[in-house]
């Protein structure tokens, strides 16, 4: 399995990475090494099963609806790295 | 060309618990910036997601309220894109097992008759923060409060049943007013309890191909979303008119300047990367503890206006108003209780008092005047104590909280006159004070002479101060003239 | 003193032969005298240890202590300390210090254990040499020129060069297991489930478990005797009694029946570590435990499933690092896109980067089924495989890694020579059964590891089998020269 260079930069902008172009013949490469490897999942034969999503089958757990946190607000934002006014502060969004 | 529309919705309500999906943070409305965000909702590293059995029971809840399948076993996932208002990168939803299978909800269209809207599914999820771009901020930067994070949502999704702007409001009501009589949502739509997601196509009418849809994302009232799909048919009619071709893109629309505009700027086509939460275990519901929430079901709207039909005798149209509003509803049936009469009562919740309420931006549970004070004034009509322009003079009194009616009426002298020696007189004071008026009854022609009777009954509730009761005056006044004759 | 087993120093503070302050202040002399040459330690939180072991010594001194009571540990910088820095090996998060504990340390909290300060991994705990930390790599104390094994390389290499006796790891595909078996030591990934998650820092959700590291099979005994716990924070903690780990490891292993996987024996496998392992069975077998010859067929498939399951559920994990609540955020970014970009590129490691993007790869549209459905899949043959030994076996041992350790740089070019370093340990993880580490010799003077795999929760099982073996062998009580 290769894959292309403009997959790449797909990828890249999905997961907000920014790949310059000095390094993206080697990420290229590297990737398709590490997708040769799992390629070799397409010889299993997986008709008997059907997936397995974790260890086990139990079920999730319901927590009762009360209130159990008080307002940290000045701890949290203590290690942000940016506040205005209480709030979190980033570059304008466009909406 | 004739064209036809096609419309499914989208719809986010917000769900009633005291606290997140995921945490235990309180989700009470207007709270200060980020005094709700616990390290849960911020995505702090290391922390995990404990679901809340009550989003769940709400959610299996609305299932039942529709009639929908409820799913046993059904999986978070992960749905992942990057904004400052969603803190872990991903929104945690549901996807192939949603919680809450096809359903129905029943309609009233445009003619009258009732429509069925398929529901395709409904599924929890949490919703995001609140990115705030304008207000005292540095320039070049937008605020983030993460308060709303975490708040459970059911997100339900319409087939494409809904043929107009007037169906789609129809459709929307009636969930506001299924999930406000099960409680499971507030209802308060100022503060984005509910939310609507409207996707539009139209084709040439007869056509059984859809056309291309746009989706107008996050709408809070039912005005602008009317707003909105009419605008939106009336521009893809144009564009195909003039023979363009519809984009399928999402859409804003701004209630207040009542404009509409796409929101292409993210040239990027979204790849959600959709995968089951691993954090999470498949929720599983026992067919007893749906058994037990559909016992414990308050009563649906539709089932209210049939009971409202049968039990106190209302119109069709009546029930209907009255049974699709759950506190309406209860405060209708305690004052139709208490007064035994529910035809008064009916008339005054959705009359006086709707209008009452609606122009002080008030809704029933906070009403100044109480059913049972409601009650007392119908009381007073019914039994002819005060006549129905003095009940408006009470029901003002009892707006600004002056009492209850038999307080108000002793105070202000409001008393109906029906003792006949009483009235008898005045009769005759206001005959003999108006010779004119009683030769020109007796000159007028026997057909025409009920018309003149107005005046004489003006006369006398002035000089009765309006106290007299109009039936009675009647009568005598009658006699009166007839022996004159 | 820093000789002495977990176990011994317990004895020593119970009876008060050496107070815990004295302990505490012995490891932390060694960890600012010795630390330097292997790296292992990049947190060291004096002060807090020295108010931790007053505290501890008055608890003594009351009696009835928990056992853990002034034994002097190190956490693994993935567990969130509350006030103490928390980086897991990024420049991420250098400079994050989490208001929270972790239910683990919280656990040793409660227990008086003495927090000395926080080891070096590799960056998320992506790796097995510890050469991608954003703090440089951790050195093995037994050839200060190659890998310590990863990730848990540093919690690994300071119980080896006696900087502590005792440390927290985290295992997600091998990281307890093969760091413990290239420095020497014992280590024990646990069931997935039985260490609480919450406040540990994830890789991949559905496999990452914390478990003990120390030199000996029943000081692990005795520090998972206070991790292991349930916890209705973590939704997939499982809730289920706690056994105590020590009383059962003194049972005799006659008539134990041990499972062989011939696929643990073939090509790739150093033949001096096969040797060792070799060795080590037969010494098992002369107890009287019982080898038995069997086959996991599907072990060739766990290396390619768990590098689409690990990367995609990391791809989602590490979203949250994006500059906005806490950690590194680029300077001077021109607007939210970039902010977003370079933060992540400068905050991120290249084989961190790199298992972003094959885990969004693997997710992503059109890829879905024939990646992480096809390994979710795969992940349930080797599910079975293991079910139909464990009917016929009750504990599956074999070697933990296929050579010794190597030299830094060595498998520095292809991520994929790296990657088949776990090839004997991911498919436990894969089940989410227990599996541990323990020393069973030496190939070209650096130390062999023998891998125990139990059934599910079976973790008393495994310990008691390492700690017979322990009984009548002296490799765990081999140390590198410079630790002496």
């Amino acid at each position: 399995m290769t894959i292309e260079r403009q997959e790449i930069e797909k990828l890249a902008t999905l997961s907000r990475l920014s790949i310059d172009d000095k390094t993206i013949a080697e990420v290229t490469e590297r990737l398709s090494s590490v997708l040769s490897l799992v390629d070799q999942l397409q010889t299993a034969d997986t008709s008997s099963v059907t997936g397995m999503e974790r260890p086990f089958h139990n079920a999730q757990r319901l927590r009762e609806d009360q209130v159990t946190e008080s307002s940290q607000r000045e701890s949290f934002q203590a290690i942000a790295p940016e506040t205005h006014n209480e709030l979190f502060s980033v570059p304008k969004m466009i909406e | 060309m004739k064209w036809e529309t096609v419309i499914g919705l989208e719809v986010h309500v917000q769900l009633a618990t005291k606290t997140k999906i995921f945490s235990g943070a309180s989700t009470a409305f207007g709270a200060e910036p980020n005094s709700q965000a616990c390290a849960i909702d911020l995505a702090m590293p290391g922390t995990l997601p404990v679901l809340n059995k009550q989003a769940v029971n709400y959610a299996i809840m609305f299932g039942l309220a529709i009639d929908a399948e409820i799913c046993q076993n059904s999986v978070f996932e992960r749905k992942n894109y990057f904004y400052p208002d969603l803190p872990k990168g991903y929104q945690t939803t549901q996807l192939d097992k949603p919680i809450v299978g096809p359903g129905i909800v029943t309609i009233e269209g445009a003619d009258g008759s009732d429509k069925a809207i398929r529901i395709h599914h409904a599924h929890l999820e949490e919703d995001a923060g609140k990115s705030i771009h304008d207000g005292d901020l540095p320039h070049g930067t937008s605020g983030v409060d993460l308060n709303r994070a975490g708040t459970p949502l059911i997100e339900i999704v319409s087939e494409p049943d809904i043929s107009n702007a007037y169906e789609a409001v129809a459709f929307a009501k009636k969930l506001h007013s299924i999930v406000t009589s099960i409680g499971i949502c507030d209802g308060e739509m100022s503060q984005g309890s509910m939310r609507f997601d409207v996707n539009v196509s139209v084709r040439p009418a007869g056509s059984s191909v859809l056309g291309t849809r746009t989706e107008t994302k996050n709408l809070n009232s039912f005005k602008f979303m009317e707003e909105a799909i009419a605008k939106e048919v009336e521009r893809q009619i144009d564009i195909l008119e003039d023979g363009g071709s519809i984009t399928q893109e999402t859409r804003l629309y701004n209630g207040d300047t009542k404009i509409a505009k796409s929101m292409r700027s993210k040239e990027e086509a979204n790849d959600y990367r959709y995968f089951p939460c691993p954090d999470l275990l498949p929720v599983l519901v026992s067919d007893e503890e749906i058994n037990i929430l559909r016992a414990s079901l308050p009563e649906l709207p539709d089932i209210r206006q049939k009971r409202f039909v049968s039990e106190y005798k209302l119109s069709d149209y009546d029930a209907k108003l009255i049974a699709s509003d759950s506190s309406m509803a209860a405060f209708f049936e305690t004052a139709a209780t208490l007064s035994k009469n529910p035809k008064l009562a009916a008339n005054w919740t959705m009359g006086e008092l709707s209008a009452a309420l609606n122009g002080a931006n008030l809704n029933f549970s906070s009403s100044p005047v109480t059913a049972d004070q409601l009650a007392g004034m119908i009381t007073r009509i019914a039994d002819n104590s005060i006549s129905g322009k003095m009940a408006k003079v009470v029901f003002d009194a009892m707006w600004q909280g002056e009492g209850n009616a038999d307080l108000i009426i002793e105070a202000k002298g409001l008393k109906q006159v029906s003792d006949s020696g009483a009235l008898e007189q005045i009769v005759s004071d206001v005959l003999q004070a108006n010779p004119s008026m009683v030769d020109d009854f007796i000159a007028t022609d026997e057909s025409k002479r009920k018309k003149k009777l107005g005046g004489f009954m003006g006369q006398i509730m002035k000089a009765s101060k309006g106290q007299a009761n109009p039936q009675q005056v009647n009568k005598i006044l009658l006699s009166k003239l007839n022996k004159l004759l | 003193m820093h000789n002495k087993t977990i176990a011994e120093l317990i004895e020593g503070l119970q009876k008060k032969t050496f107070s815990s302050v004295e302990l505490t202040e012995h490891f932390l002399a060694r960890i600012s005298q010795l630390n330097a040459q292997f790296n292992a330690v990049i947190t060291v939180t004096a002060e807090q240890a020295l108010a931790a072991a007053a505290k501890a010594d008055e608890r003594l001194a009351g009696g009835n202590a928990p056992a853990m009571c002034g034994v002097p540990i190190l956490h693994k910088d993935i567990f969130c300390t509350d006030g103490v820095r928390t980086s897991c090996g990024s420049k991420m998060l250098d400079n994050f210090v989490p208001p929270y504990n972790a239910t683990v340390v919280d656990n040793f909290v409660r227990d008086g254990a003495v927090m000395l300060g926080k080891t070096n991994m590799d960056e998320f705990a992506m790796g097995s040499s510890n050469e991608t930390s954003f703090y440089g790599p951790v050195k093995n104390p037994w050839a200060l020129d190659c890998v310590p094994g990863g990730s848990s390389g540093g919690s690994a290499a300071a119980i080896a060069a006696r900087l502590a006796p005792g440390a927290t790891a985290t295992d997600t595909g091998g990281s307890i297991r093969q760091p413990a078996a290239l420095c020497g030591i014992s280590g024990l990934k646990p069931t997935y489930g039985r260490v609480s998650r919450w406040g540990m820092i994830a890789f991949a959700s559905s496999l990452d478990q914390a478990g003990p590291m120390a030199r000996t099979a029943e000081d692990c005994a005795i520090l998972l005797n206070s991790m292991a716990s349930f916890d209705d924070k973590d939704s997939t903690s499982v809730d289920k009694l706690v056994p105590n780990y020590c009383a059962s490891l003194n049972n005799p292993i006659k008539g134990l029946r041990i499972g062989i996987p011939r696929e643990y024996f073939s090509e790739g496998l150093h033949p001096g570590t096969e040797q060792a392992v070799k060795k080590a069975l037969a010494n098992l077998e002369g107890q009287g435990a019982e080898l038995v010859d069997i086959s996991l067929p599907s072990s060739h498939l766990s290396v390619p499933a768990y590098y689409v399951i690990a990367p995609a559920e990391a791809s989602a994990n590490l979203s949250r690092f994006d500059g906005v609540k806490y950690g590194y955020r680029c300077d001077d970014p021109k607007d939210l896109q970039d902010m977003y970009c370079r933060t992540r590129q400068e905050g991120f490691g290249e084989e961190v980067q790199r298992r972003i993007l094959i885990g969004t790869y693997c997710l992503s549209a059109g890829y879905y089924e024939a990646y992480y459905g096809k390994a979710q899949q795969v992940r349930q043959l080797i599910q079975q495989d293991f079910d139909d030994a464990f009917k016929s076996v009750d504990l599956i041992m074999g070697p933990t890694c296929p050579s010794p350790a190597f030299k830094f740089g060595s498998k520095g070019d292809d991520p994929v020579a790296m990657y088949l370093e776990d090839i004997y340990t991911i498919a436990t993880n894969l089940a989410g059964l227990p599996g541990m580490s323990i020393p069973c010799g030496f190939v070209e003077e650096k130390p062999v590891g023998l891998q125990i795999i139990g059934n599910y929760f079976d973790e008393a099982k495994i310990l008691n089998a390492a700690h017979q073996f322990q009984q009548s062998t002296d490799w765990h009580k081999q140390a590198p020269e410079g630790s002496l």
